[in-house]
């Protein structure tokens, strides 16, 4: 057995998972219409390439990626672009943002065929990272960040590639039912990487909580994969499935503050990226779907199911049997993390793990907060080890260097802190309000100092030519000293002329009169 | 901002813990203590706790009053409930009506709400409110009842009458009615030049374990706290640290010259050790926060109550310990941040 570390904090919560795992995985019919933001992911959007009014094929690229950080876009299915233009999407602040919108034939024609199967062991690793690339792959546990970045380590080596497959968020299923259907698919993505990265050791860390995942895993394990990639089981303790947590568990070794897993030589990558990954790189299959739980009270078949991305959340809610009557909130993601979803005509996006339709029963009631007592149970579960009552006093009180001195950006906005608040305060808002504040203080100190900047350039500018028109009239008044100096001297040297001048008149007026006296 | 919906989307359950659940855990934990305690020193506990309940209900709804909060959620906190209560228990059980409600007015309108209410008060109400009285009044707050093992005891209705009207039954005195308590009496005859075992053997106060009565009164706090920190309503560092450090001074003070410093064990049950410790200290709203500030802030009190006890002219230290920390409270925090996820440890703290 390997030795198991404790991350601090965290909290045992209901899993409610039975509910959405009575049935295989199935799949999504392909919705008439498919809505397909540009940016699905975090980074820059993707670029548009193609046209309004043009056929596009299933798989196809409709927009390129823009710079290092970013993905490109496929369709899902293969129809006509009918507009390319600003839509609602599913984001916390209910944003609109511009989509590709396609109207699907219902063929799903292909742009290439994908059936032969290709072998990574002859690709370098810079071009398995170019074609996940391209397949427009993004972490699927819910960042979004692109993953072929997550694959080029630089001159660091990887001791240590981790597979998540904890999904600690209670509803959530999705990973599970894949790690229990498909395991041999998500070994094939870890071998991709594995390769991509040289690692030493594989380790796929599962919450226990999921018999059923960790045995299927273990079973698809050949006994030569089996020297390398280890199954771990990890205990269920929200957020054991939060990247920095999960591999504290593992490893024993802490993520720095500020830093990324891969400066302590580990990858993190999830079930899901896993297999998106194998797919991209064995059957040139970029990511056009995902699998997504339906699940809460107000659903009448729970279910996981593979969706095309793009389509509609409403087109599969009543897939599943909402049940509109019973519905108090929709949310997308788990309950600890998830945001809430007003419009439910945004589409599922790459980042789309669940849909969580609570009914009534499932929703606490809105308390009225009472003031914090600093009783500690916040610190008691905080897994970043912060210290949250005082986190609370400082953003409330909008004391934002105080809040940072704190830590406040070592906050994974897990929400354990909240839920055992005794007096209801929701602190996770306080948070995100004071991050939120900070991060607009910095942009308008930047647009400040490039103010400053360009003032100062100017003043600058201003001084110079002041300096330099100075300079001029001194110059200038040096010369016309100068000028005025040589007059003088020719003055004078008329003046001499003149007096000379006027002496030999004198002499000879002189002479004139004596040689007039020595003639008379 | 409370409009907009962020997660963690909480479920009923989760919603459990509540400020109310706290005190009226806090409030269970007190039965037993609150039991023993009329066994031995009769019903003036009771009339206290109804005398500073009813005063500190009434204060508390003015003072919401006047603040323009809400009534219902905060007189149902139960915050002002366990404030009487534990007021109640650290007051002498025959005392003059007017003295209970006193204290009750400073503890909830001076110490509580002057400051800004639940939450924002740095000193401990019910501390305040008996320090005053122990300060301005220290005849009636240093006159105990004997305990019941000592033959004499006052009926309900006599204690009711000398504590409402001052009159006392017709065959006693004053003086002969009340008694110090063992940790004051043991303080005055060792300043009269005696020795712990003489005034042990001499005076009724010390039969029994460590002071009759109270140390069962100090036993049943100790159940009581330990219900409290296993159902997690109080950190076990701050009670640990203060009975620890508290012990462990005496225990030298003891190894060095047994005559004058009593047994360690009698400073722990003779007094108000185990109140202090246990449900006064912990008070989380003016005690120190982080894991590591709870252990020096305990420690702390434990220090300053042997301190003021052996040292000091007051009988007992607890309450002006925990007042002194309580001011010391947020420079342990400052100083004892834990190290964050990912950081080294911090050089400076």
């Amino acid at each position: 057995m390997r030795k198991l570390w404790h991350f601090h904090g965290g909290l045992k919560l209901d899993g409610h998972k039975a509910l959405s795992m009575q049935s295989p995985i199935s799949r999504a019919p392909i919705p008439q219409r498919l809505t397909l933001p540009l940016q699905q992911h975090i980074g820059e959007p993707a670029q548009p390439v193609v046209e309004v009014g043009e056929r596009v094929l299933t798989g196809q690229v409709i927009a390129r990626a823009e710079g290092y950080i970013s993905a490109p876009v496929h369709a899902s299915s293969s129809g006509t672009v009918i507009a390319i233009e600003k839509r609602a999407i599913a984001h916390p602040s209910n944003i609109h943002d511009t989509c590709i919108v396609i109207d699907t034939d219902g063929q799903d024609e292909w742009v290439t065929s994908h059936e032969t199967r290709q072998d990574y062991l002859q690709m370098e690793a810079s071009e398995l990272r170019n074609r996940i690339r391209d397949a427009g792959i993004v972490g699927l546990g819910g960042a979004g960040f692109p993953s072929f970045i997550k694959l080029n380590p630089g001159t660091q080596q990887v001791d240590t590639l981790i597979i998540n497959g904890a999904e600690c968020e209670p509803y959530i299923t999705c990973d599970a039912m894949l790690m229990a259907e498909r395991p041999r698919e998500i070994l094939d993505g870890l071998l991709i990487m594995r390769h991509a990265l040289n690692a030493r050791q594989c380790l796929i860390g599962i919450e226990d909580n999921k018999p059923d995942a960790i045995r299927a895993l273990q079973d698809a394990l050949t006994p030569e994969e089996s020297q390398f990639i280890e199954v771990v089981t990890v205990p269920t303790r929200y957020p054991a499935g939060g990247e920095k947590q999960l591999i504290r568990t593992l490893t024993g070794q802490e993520v720095p503050s500020n830093g990324l897993p891969i400066h302590i030589g580990i990858v993190c990558h999830n079930v899901g990226t896993a297999v998106a990954i194998a797919r991209a790189i064995h059957y040139s299959e970029p990511l056009i779907s995902r699998i997504v739980t339906l699940t809460g009270q107000a659903i009448a078949q729970p279910m996981n199911v593979e969706v095309r991305i793009g389509t509609a959340m409403q087109d599969l809610l009543e897939h599943a049997g909402l049940d509109t009557a019973k519905l108090a909130r929709l949310l997308m993601g788990g309950p600890m993390m998830g945001f809430i979803i007003e419009n439910p005509d945004v589409p599922v996006i790459k980042t789309t793990n669940c849909l969580l339709a609570m009914a009534r029963t499932e929703v606490a009631q809105e308390v009225p907060a009472m003031p914090c007592i600093r009783c500690g149970e916040c610190t008691r579960v905080c897994p970043a080890k912060l210290l949250p009552q005082q986190l609370y006093w400082y953003a409330r009180s909008r004391e934002f260097d105080r809040v940072e001195a704190y830590h406040l950006f070592d906050c994974i906005e897990c929400g354990c802190c909240a839920v055992v608040c005794p007096s209801h305060i929701p602190l996770v808002q306080y948070y995100r309000f004071a991050k939120s504040e900070i991060w607009a203080k910095d942009r308008e100190k930047q647009k400040a100092d490039i103010a400053r900047e360009r003032h100062e350039f100017h003043q600058l500018r201003l001084e110079r030519k002041k300096r330099e028109d100075e300079d001029r009239k001194r110059k200038k008044k040096e010369m016309l000293e100068k000028a005025a100096r040589g007059n003088d001297d020719k003055q004078a040297a008329i003046r001499a002329a003149m007096e000379r001048v006027n002496a030999k008149k004198a002499a000879q007026q002189q002479s004139a009169a004596s040689n007039k006296d020595t003639s008379a | 901002m409370s409009a907009f919906i962020t997660s963690p989307h909480t479920t009923p359950k989760m919603l459990s813990n509540s400020v109310t659940r706290m005190m009226l855990l806090v409030m269970l934990a007190l039965i037993p203590g609150y039991l023993v305690y009329i066994w031995f020193f009769g019903w003036g506990l009771i009339i206290n706790a109804v005398l500073c309940v009813s005063t500190a209900l009434l204060a508390e709804a003015a003072m919401l009053r006047l603040r323009q909060r809400p009534l219902w959620p905060y007189l149902t906190d139960g915050s002002a409930l366990v404030t009487a209560l534990l007021l109640a228990l650290a007051l002498p059980p025959i005392l003059p009506w007017w003295l209970a409600v006193l204290a009750s007015l400073f503890a909830i309108i001076l110490a509580k709400h002057l400051y800004g209410g639940l939450g924002y008060n740095p000193f401990n109400p019910a501390m305040v409110g008996y320090a005053i009285l122990l300060i301005a009044y220290p005849k009636y707050m240093t006159a105990w009842l004997p305990a019941r093992h000592d033959g004499l005891s006052l009926g309900f209705m006599d204690n009711l009458r000398y504590n409402l009207f001052g009159a006392l039954p017709d065959h006693t005195s004053y003086d002969a009615l009340t008694q110090a308590t063992p940790l004051d009496k043991l303080h005055i005859q060792l300043g009269l030049g005696k020795t712990v075992a003489e005034t042990q053997a001499s005076f009724h106060q010390f039969s029994g374990l460590y002071g009759v009565g109270w140390d069962w009164v100090s036993l049943m706090l100790l159940l009581g706290g330990l219900f409290l920190i296993y159902k997690r309503v109080i950190a076990w560092q701050i009670p640990v640290a203060m009975l620890a450090s508290l012990a462990l001074i005496a225990l030298i003070a003891w190894l060095v010259n047994a005559a004058t410093y009593p047994n360690p064990l009698f400073e722990l049950f003779g007094g108000a050790s185990m109140l202090g410790a246990f449900f006064i200290a912990t008070d989380p709203v003016t005690a120190s926060t982080t894991p590591r500030g709870r252990l020096i802030y305990g420690a702390g009190i434990g220090i300053l109550t042997y301190v003021i006890r052996t040292w000091g002219g007051y009988p007992d230290g607890v309450a002006f310990g925990v007042l002194l920390m309580n001011l010391a409270a947020p420079t342990i925090d400052q100083y004892t941040q834990p190290r964050v996820f990912g950081h080294e440890r911090d050089k400076s703290a």
